[in-house]
């Protein structure tokens, strides 16, 4: 009888050692999780930018321009130079491309004499209304949103713009 | 699986190894008054966890510091949480690491051969009072930067290493860039690695001599380590974990205004087990001064360090060890009443101070002072009173709003007010503000904060609209990015800053500022708001 009680007692500290270690590692391991791994809940200025004078555009030659933003980086709040390709593909349409080709991340150019956006990196080309011609890009140039104030464009930001990892191969 | 264990155990002989540290014979007598040990042992690992967590979104500068934890605090997920267990944690070590000493002494565990484990033991000690003091400047806001003035000026009066003292904690000018990067590489660098090492001679000390015996237990079998007193160690472990952790979401760890080496108004207390030493110091001036500062302390370390060598009589039972309970007994009355009347003494002025709350609309920060404004966009003041005055109204006096809810419960109560309330047409962000001006209101300060005047309300309500705290800063709030605002009349007069608002590139052609177009009556009033603060 004695024996067996004390099976018992050893059975039972072994099971509730085991049960409170898994609470302990879960106490601490799943908030660290969610610390690291969720997004962080920031309020982005946001915003559109004063970025450039639409009279100065050529019709269906792209322009790359340069305006300043303001834009929260973890606690700080930094102003930044930016940057976007600027087409007015008609006299009612302009848009503002983000710099980067969308497979990944390279800066592409504008070639003049092929009337196409070039990526050197992979080779990926992109019509003037960003769509993706030839190469391994996945999808169409990135658009910034865009207001027209007068003669100025306004820029604002890509509200998700995705991360280059998202897509297959990276 | 057995397979792999045998493998594993064949290449690295960790199996036997963990079988042979699980099953350490320890004494009949050995139980719950064991525990401390393990439990401090926890918590040194907790904290270590913890730390490095906060560590992986902390910037380690005085520029940066305070704002990486609000940062931690507000906008990350389980943030509050690990840094609530970060700061409660330093004082359950304290506790724990005071308690496991206790028991050691009750218990007379560090007699012959057990007194280098005492010796380590007492170290460790220190070590963690040194982790609580250089993390506690760590967050830089007001309270770590005046708790550390008041520590720095205590070390710098010791005779003879005064000065030395205050060079080694970069503390000559005053507490600064310096100070901090010594405190921080303390706290991260150099007492993790030497705590630890020193934790493994003290369980290595432990292992070798085995847990001290009862006098009795050499007639009776031995237990194992595993599994009965391993589980009674991790029952303590969790309990304490969940006390931490219910602490850890029911008390937000504090964080207060960011460090202000001109805020004079600010008086430093230290964490409540330095408080007895605090109070002591009251007592003692001048030439006695040393005594609470040098040699109390002094005396009390010597006197653990030479508790093996006074004693050294042959082990007897817990309960015969009367001069044992009697000192520390005394010890124990001793620090409490002094924390005791620490605590009665000192919140009389200090409190007051802090719950009286801004006495003067001028100490608002713009948010809460467009929370003033939006107060009289709603309309609150025809059913509530601000003050003492009971003017018969239908909803409740809200001259205690700050001693009774907080933030969240105010803007949660905006939204769904319940049956005799009207709903509000504010933005959340702008219910924010108003909740933010609520709960700085206390019975002493809320009828002048019922006389604010029209320009100050208008002027922090087109701040707030403009997002001008984005870049500047007044009384504390909003960033360096612009310069700070405060004293912006004894720089610039009226015109001058009326007209640099329609475009501030004529001043200075840098400037990142946008140009904001106000209108006259605006611009009036931004203009004499910001030339209002001092």
């Amino acid at each position: 009888m004695v024996a067996s009680n004390d099976i018992l007692r050893r059975c039972f500290c072994e099971r509730a050692t085991q049960f409170l270690g898994a609470l302990l590692a879960g106490g601490l391991g799943i908030p660290a999780i969610a610390y690291l791994l969720r997004p962080a809940n920031t309020i982005q200025p946001g915003g559109f930018v004063d970025a450039a004078d639409l009279s100065q555009l050529k019709l269906r030659i792209p322009e790359e321009v340069n305006f300043q933003r303001v834009r929260k980086d973890g606690w700080k709040l930094i102003t930044e130079k930016s940057t976007a390709w600027v087409v007015k593909l008609s006299e009612s349409e302009v848009v503002a491309y983000a710099p980067q080709c969308t497979h990944l991340g390279c800066a592409y150019h504008f070639n003049e004499s092929k009337g196409e956006f070039v990526c050197p990196c992979h080779t990926t080309n992109f019509a003037l209304d960003g769509r993706v011609l030839g190469g391994p890009a996945p999808r169409p140039l990135d658009r910034f949103p865009t207001k027209v104030q007068g003669s100025r464009l306004l820029i604002g930001t890509i509200e998700s713009a995705k991360p280059v990892s998202d897509k297959k191969g990276a | 699986m057995r397979a792999i264990l045998d493998w594993i155990e064949d290449r690295t002989g960790l199996i036997s190894t963990i079988s042979h540290f699980m099953n350490e014979e320890i004494p009949a007598s050995a139980g719950w008054h064991q525990v401390f040990g393990s439990v401090a042992l926890f918590l040194f690992l907790t904290q270590a966890f913890t730390g490095i967590m906060l560590g992986l979104n902390y910037g380690p500068t005085p520029g940066e510091a305070y704002h990486s934890i609000r940062y931690i605090m507000n906008e990350l997920t389980g943030g509050a949480l690990i840094r609530g267990l970060h700061h409660w944690g330093a004082s359950a070590m304290v506790i724990v690491v005071v308690l496991h000493m206790l028991q050691v002494f009750l218990w007379g565990a560090y007699k012959k051969p057990r007194e280098a484990t005492w010796l380590a033991g007492v170290v460790l000690l220190l070590f963690t009072l040194a982790f609580a003091l250089t993390g506690y400047l760590l967050p830089w806001d007001n309270r770590a930067y005046w708790g550390t003035v008041v520590t720095t000026q205590i070390a710098a009066g010791v005779p003879g290493i005064g000065p030395y003292a205050l060079r080694l904690m970069g503390a000559e000018d005053g507490v600064g860039v310096v100070t901090f990067a010594r405190f921080y590489a303390a706290h991260v660098l150099i007492l993790p690695a030497v705590t630890f090492l020193l934790i493994v001679f003290h369980v290595y000390l432990v292992r070798r001599h085995g847990v001290a015996p009862e006098p009795g237990d050499e007639v009776k079998p031995k237990q194992k380590f595993y599994p009965v007193q391993v589980f009674k160690d991790t029952a303590a472990i969790f309990g304490v974990f969940a006390a931490l952790f219910t602490l850890a979401i029911a008390a937000k760890a504090p964080l207060g205004r960011l460090a202000d080496p001109t805020d004079t108004t600010y008086i430093p207390r230290p964490e409540w087990y330095f408080q007895f030493l605090f109070q002591l110091l009251k007592y003692c001036e001048g030439p006695l001064e040393l005594f609470a500062t040098v040699v109390l302390p002094g005396l009390a370390v010597g006197g653990l360090l030479a508790v093996p060598f006074l004693d050294r009589a042959p082990a007897i039972k817990v309960t015969k060890r009367t001069t044992a309970m009697a000192a520390a007994l005394l010890c124990a009355i001793g620090w409490s009443g002094l924390t005791a009347a620490a605590i009665l003494e000192t919140p009389k002025e200090a409190a007051i101070a802090e719950s009286m709350g801004p006495m003067d609309w001028v100490q608002l920060t713009p948010t809460e002072l467009a929370g003033v404004g939006y107060y009289a966009k709603e309309h609150c003041a025809n059913c509530h009173t601000l003050g003492l005055t009971d003017e018969g109204k239908p909803g409740p006096n809200l001259g205690t709003g700050g001693v009774s809810h907080d933030v969240a419960w105010m803007v949660a109560h905006f939204k769904r007010p319940g049956v005799p309330m009207a709903t509000m047409a504010l933005k959340p962000a702008e219910m924010n503000a108003l909740a933010s001006f609520l709960v700085k209101l206390t019975p002493q300060n809320a009828q002048k904060m019922s006389e604010v005047p029209a320009f100050a309300t208008d002027g922090a309500l087109l701040y707030q609209k403009n997002q001008c705290g984005l870049c500047h800063q007044i009384n504390g709030a909003g960033t360096n990015n612009g310069p700070p605002l405060n004293g912006l009349a004894k720089r610039r007069k009226a015109d001058w800053v009326k007209d640099h608002f329609l475009n501030p590139q004529k001043y200075d052609p840098d400037s990142t500022m946008p140009s904001y177009k106000f209108n006259a009556r605006d611009n009036e009033a931004i203009t004499a708001y910001l030339m209002a603060l001092p």
